[in-house]
């Protein structure tokens, strides 16, 4: 006896034509639609204006890069270097490790500083709250310090309320607020502990509501994986950059969900971007083994930080406060610092003993803090005007 | 999602943002390298990283554990 399939078909009034018809049950991005047979024909033909094809969209696209190339070209009539030399030049910096801290197990991947200067947190392979996946990319501290956000492999952003009681099983107060359909890669609060904004594999960034996990606004734009993201600092406006696989890096507007502005100089994935101090710039981190500086109102890049001897990808970039100093942490194991007005390095530095995944500087400035898949974290800050360096570092955790 | 689209989806998407671009309004390198670099050097003085932390300010201060002998 052979199994017997039926299709049942649908009766009923048609989406655009509005006539009762038998419908053709048709999903489009996963959204149904019931057309009638006649009204899809014509939706499919419609998908191709005449004389489109892959090659004419291709060559209206060329024609637009060019003009575009032309009109930032126009405004380009000096190097960010030249007006940089009248500049004061900086120091000789002298970066001294204060802390080192070993309670990972595994590679740290991302770390995120409290408000209060005083915690970090850090995710890893494994990791300190207990969660359902091995790899947690993204993490992120509430501007309250009462929560963290994070997420990685699971495809999800979880917030988890913090507690001071020890024995307290965090995982169980746990709330899954983001969903994607592909891994998670970056994650920040925006002004308040209300609003999340994620980015991910799946090639978008989305603002979710983390009392109710609602998507608010979800950002198209990039052709491959997100990479990672970074909101404005608050005085300059609602907006955030974010970069990715397609080697673009992104400017959106968070209310309209807009791309603005886009850059696409890089030769390689973009693994790290942020703001400049002043909100009109950022810096971005690149597989291509250089940073580069982007100026939004110019609407150029006007600085490559690179070297011949640097050949390996740069993970992560940071600012100083006053933004003079960018620094950048290496595949090779190192962290270089670059003078970003005159496009110099300032200083190397060792220490690690793995790739340097992430690197942050501490809100009031102190301090800049790098993770690493050697499965520390090393505080650093700047040991002029400080006595002798006596025996630092240990083990304490978060202190 | 991007992965989902096909290329011509992806080509549209690209030459919808690249029209917009054209038209976004721009300023000359020379006038926003300046302001750049005078809010660079306004702030430089606060810049703990360049300046380096005096020791009652410092969250990380080394413990002073030994004395120098001339």
């Amino acid at each position: 006896m052979c199994d017997q399939t039926f299709l049942a078909i649908t009766f009923g009034p048609c989406d655009s034509c509005s006539e009762n018809r038998p419908l053709m049950n048709l999903y489009i991005k996963t959204e149904p639609i019931n057309y009638c047979s006649l009204c899809m024909e014509i939706m499919a033909c419609q998908g191709l204006a005449s004389g489109e094809t892959l090659k004419s969209l291709k060559a209206e696209s060329e024609t637009l890069r060019k003009k575009l190339e032309e009109e930032r070209k126009k405004l380009h009539d000096v190097e960010l270097e030249k007006v940089a030399e009248k500049a004061e030049a900086l120091g000789e910096l002298n970066m001294k490790t204060r802390r080192t801290l070993k309670g990972h197990g595994n590679k740290v991947l991302c770390m995120d500083w409290c408000k209060d200067k005083r915690r970090i947190v850090s995710s890893s392979q494994e990791h300190a709250v207990t969660m359902p996946t091995t790899w947690v990319m993204a993490c992120a501290y509430a501007p309250s310090g009462c929560a963290i956000a994070c997420g990685g492999l699971d495809n999800k952003c979880s917030v988890y309320p913090l507690s001071l009681d020890k024995d307290e099983n965090l995982a169980a107060k746990k709330k899954s607020v983001a969903m994607h359909t592909n891994y998670l890669s970056g994650c920040t609060f925006t002004n308040s502990d209300m609003q999340i904004l994620t980015s991910s594999g799946d090639g978008t960034s989305a603002l979710w509501d983390v009392e109710s996990g609602q998507l608010l606004q979800s950002f198209h734009g990039h052709s491959a994986d997100v990479l990672t993201l970074d909101l404005a600092p608050s005085e300059t406006g609602n907006t955030f950059v974010s970069g990715g696989s397609d080697k673009k890096a992104n400017v959106w507007d968070l209310r309209s969900g807009q791309n603005v502005q886009s850059f696409d100089t890089h030769d390689s994935d973009i693994n790290c971007v942020k703001y400049y101090p002043s909100g009109d710039a950022f810096a971005s981190a690149s597989d291509d083994s250089t940073c580069r500086l982007f100026d939004l109102r110019a609407d150029r890049e006007v600085s490559i930080y690179s070297k011949d001897s640097i050949m390996f990808g740069a993970a992560s970039v940071d600012f100083s406060l006053s933004g003079r100093l960018l620094f950048a942490g290496y595949n090779d194991y190192t962290i270089n610092v670059w003078d970003v007005l005159k496009g110099t390095r300032v200083a190397i530095l060792f220490g690690h003993e793995n790739r340097v995944s992430s690197l942050r500087v501490s809100p009031d400035g102190t301090a800049f803090c790098s993770g690493s898949w050697d499965n520390t974290l090393r505080v650093r800050q700047e040991g002029r005007g400080v006595g002798r360096e006596l025996k630092q570092g240990g083990t304490t955790l978060y202190g | 999602m991007a992965r989902d689209m096909s290329d011509i989806d992806i080509l549209k998407m690209e030459l919808e943002q690249l029209k917009k671009e054209v038209s976004t309004p721009r300023e000359p390198v020379s006038k926003t390298s300046k302001d750049t670099m005078d809010w660079c050097e306004a702030a430089s003085g606060t810049d703990l990283l360049i300046t380096g932390v005096p020791d009652d300010k410092n969250p990380y201060k080394p413990e002073k554990g030994g004395c120098i002998i001339t």
